[in-house]
């Protein structure tokens, strides 16, 4: 997505997208799109989505892979070739690499490794359409679906991205927001507790404005939560 | 295992095996200009680990969004000679991550005036390519890196390019270098803040953010790391912490 | 309240369900200080001593003294790898299989369980993902004919019932005979064996409403 010097990305408190500064785009959450998953999850914030499947636990192969008293977590972050304006070439590229190590170690601190020696819960994202803040919205999704595979977890994990546009401070950035913005920090943390599990920034922040971001975070993050669990809970509702 | 229990055991006491206090940098060694054939060289020793960063200058075509701006491309290579566990091959995640978060603190704090390395709008930009290459692994790679890179960046000058081609040892200016962004890693372990953790360390660590600095005392950049969780505070004291010793480490640029 | 809607009362990972004190931690929950909090997403049930999740999903976790319905994956020098649907794979050596002395220079292993073997067993060992098998206990045989049916392991004591009423139920009522393996693989031969899987399947999939037992009677007649 472009890069356009000047651009003004908030008006009068409105965003581009007609938001104001502290609105979520609009979510979707479903579990169990993935049939032939132990757990799946598709969240969506305006238009970006993704997809998240678990597998597992199962045996971890290569032998020289298990550790003898955890569970190993495996984590893949892909963008599919047609979620972006320019195609992505299949295949992992650096910044996947990354994100799949980050988002990885966002939820593995909620997990009860130690219940499964010797094998591995790998965790597949799909980015779908990308339009800003992939990263916070495959941990939903991978924290949704590790809930829907029945993976024990002392929490779920929520996360969402924060930043700075024209000097304004706001919450959730889509894509224009993302490429054009003085600062973007995506955050995941783990509701009960308040612990971060994944904090990112880059741009120019002051001490104060980071810390006001993450207040910002903290508390959208309890929106976000509560239709994690609606969802969860939805999937054993009976319509009566 | 028993090592790393003793390690625990002397930090509860905020003692450290080599005597350091617990925000103490090993010695810091920082030569520069040691590669002759590089643009721009350096290389960071802070104790037993070795980084050598060097900068090459290629002709490159610039990003569409930015025609009239040079392009900086940054790579780590984890070398098999630095430690036992880097095996030969392309770099995995952790290397990938370090040349991203280096990348990110020279990048967002803006001190390469990208603008002056154009040479044809649209078409042929001057591309900066920082190589970090790690020489010896003993904890705080990111740290060293980044230091690196900047001394490297501080000395690094742009050929002549005349007739499309590149005159390697003639050079027409400096890199145009604004700010030294520092980048200080800070570790937490039990419920204290440890500064340049050594491979062994490292390894105790609960977690740690990696925060660039510019000498403004803005904030360019943090990357968390490590398996446990940060409380807001954690994240509070420690910015402050890092922004405290990044003049130190800025003095040896 | 949930009871209203007849469904039980379901937690998510990480919700508080009670505080510690005159209840305990149960299965499927943990303590985080005072609280009690569960571990999975799943049904809640509080007993007057205890609060236990069990969950909605998940893999089989092998528990010793379980009985299990595994199927022979490999044939090895000294017993036989068995699939018994979870993470890890089981081992039964054999002398935990057979009762005489087996030269095993003479025979080969696959005359007494050969791959695909369907087998009745027990788990006797679990120490760190290594899984022992025995068939020492009255019950435990190769299974031949029926059919095999999976269902969601944490659901198999829905599918049994207080000492056995549910499965017994669909045993009497569809005249077959039902192998239950607490691994989540059910075991059915008889008559109407198609009516006892959609019985089973009933079972799995609305384990946690109430009125569950009438309406698979209802299914049945």
């Amino acid at each position: 997505m472009a890069i356009i010097k000047g651009i003004e990305l908030i008006k009068n408190g409105k965003r581009l997208d007609g938001r104001k500064p502290m609105e979520l785009r609009e979510m979707e959450m479903k579990v169990g799109v993935v049939p032939n998953a132990n757990g799946s999850a598709m969240v969506r914030f305006g238009k970006t989505t993704a997809i998240a499947a678990v597998y597992g636990p199962r045996l971890a192969l290569p032998k020289h892979l298990q550790s003898a008293n955890k569970a190993i977590v495996q984590c893949r972050y892909n963008m599919a070739p047609f979620s972006v304006d320019e195609r992505v070439r299949p295949g992992s590229s650096r910044r996947e690499v990354e994100i799949s190590k980050v988002v990885r170690l966002a939820l593995e601190p909620v997990l009860f490794l130690e219940n499964y020696p010797k094998t591995t819960i790998d965790i597949y994202i799909e980015i779908i359409e990308a339009d800003g803040s992939t990263r916070v919205t495959s941990i939903n999704a991978a924290s949704l679906a590790l809930a829907d595979a029945g993976v024990p977890m002392k929490d779920l994990v929520v996360a969402v991205s924060g930043g700075k546009i024209n000097g304004k401070l706001i919450i959730d950035l889509n894509g224009i927001e993302d490429n054009n913005s003085e600062a973007d920090i995506p955050m995941a943390f783990i509701p009960g507790k308040k612990e971060i599990t994944l904090l990112q920034m880059d741009g120019e922040l002051k001490h104060e404005e980071i810390k006001e971001i993450m207040n910002n975070i903290f508390k959208a993050g309890e929106e976000i939560y509560k239709m994690q669990v609606k969802v969860l809970k939805d999937k054993y509702r009976v319509i009566v | 295992m028993i090592r790393s229990n003793y390690i625990l055991k002397l930090l509860e006491k905020d003692e450290r095996l080599d005597g350091r206090k617990l925000d103490e940098y090993r010695p810091i060694v920082v030569e520069k200009k040691i590669i002759g054939k590089a643009e721009g060289s350096a290389r960071v020793k802070l104790g037993k680990t070795d980084v050598i960063v060097g900068i090459k200058t290629e002709i490159e075509t610039p990003f569409p969004d930015t025609p009239n701006e040079g392009v900086l491309k940054t790579n780590a290579e984890f070398a098999p000679i630095a430690h036992e566990e880097f095996l030969p091959g392309p770099p995995g995640e952790d290397a990938t991550e370090l040349a991203r978060v280096v990348d990110r603190g020279i990048r967002e704090s803006k001190c390469i005036e990208l603008e002056k390395l154009c040479i044809t709008e649209g078409e042929k930009v001057w591309g900066i390519y920082v190589d970090i290459h790690v020489i010896n692994h003993d904890g705080n790679l990111i740290d060293a890196s980044a230091l690196g890179a900047m001394a490297a960046l501080l000395n690094t000058k742009i050929p002549k390019y005349e007739d499309n081609k590149i005159i390697r040892n003639e050079f027409q200016m400096d890199l145009p270098v604004v700010h030294k962004p520092v980048t200080v890693t800070v570790g937490k372990v039990i419920d204290k803040f440890l500064l340049d953790a050594d491979q062994e360390e490292e390894q105790v660590l609960d977690a740690w953010l990696s925060i660039a600095t510019r000498e403004d005392g803005v904030v360019c950049a943090m990357q968390k790391g490590g398996k446990s969780g940060l409380k807001q505070k954690d994240v509070d004291d420690m910015i402050v912490l890092a922004m405290k010793k990044s003049k130190e480490l800025r003095k040896k640029l | 309240m949930e009871k209203a809607n007849g469904v039980r009362e379901i937690a998510v990972p990480g919700e508080i369900l009670g505080k510690k004190g005159k209840v305990f931690s149960g299965s499927g929950t943990y303590e985080d200080g005072d609280n009690i909090v569960s571990k999975f997403l799943g049904v809640v049930t509080r007993s007057e001593n205890y609060i236990y999740v069990t969950p909605l999903s998940g893999v089989y976790t092998p528990k010793v003294n379980d009985f299990v319905i595994g199927i022979v994956n490999q044939v090895e020098k000294f017993g036989w790898i068995v699939d018994i649907n979870s993470p890890w794979e089981g081992f039964l050596a054999i002398s935990e299989a057979i009762d005489e002395f087996i030269d095993i220079k003479k025979v080969v292993l696959n005359r007494y369980f050969d791959v695909d073997d369907v087998i009745y067993a027990q788990v006797v060992s679990t120490r760190r993902g290594d899984i022992q098998l025995s068939m020492k206990e009255p019950g435990c045989r190769k299974l031949t004919g029926g059919v095999l049916v999976n269902i969601t392991p944490s659901k198999v004591p829905r599918l049994i019932g207080k000492q056995g009423s549910m499965v017994n139920m669909i045993k009497e009522k569809t005249k077959t005979v039902i192998r239950v393996g607490q691994n989540g693989i059910v075991w059915i031969n008889g008559e109407n064996i198609d009516k006892a899987i959609m019985a089973i399947k009933l079972i799995d999939q609305k384990s946690h409403i109430y009125g569950l037992t009438d309406e698979v009677s209802k299914l049945l007649s």
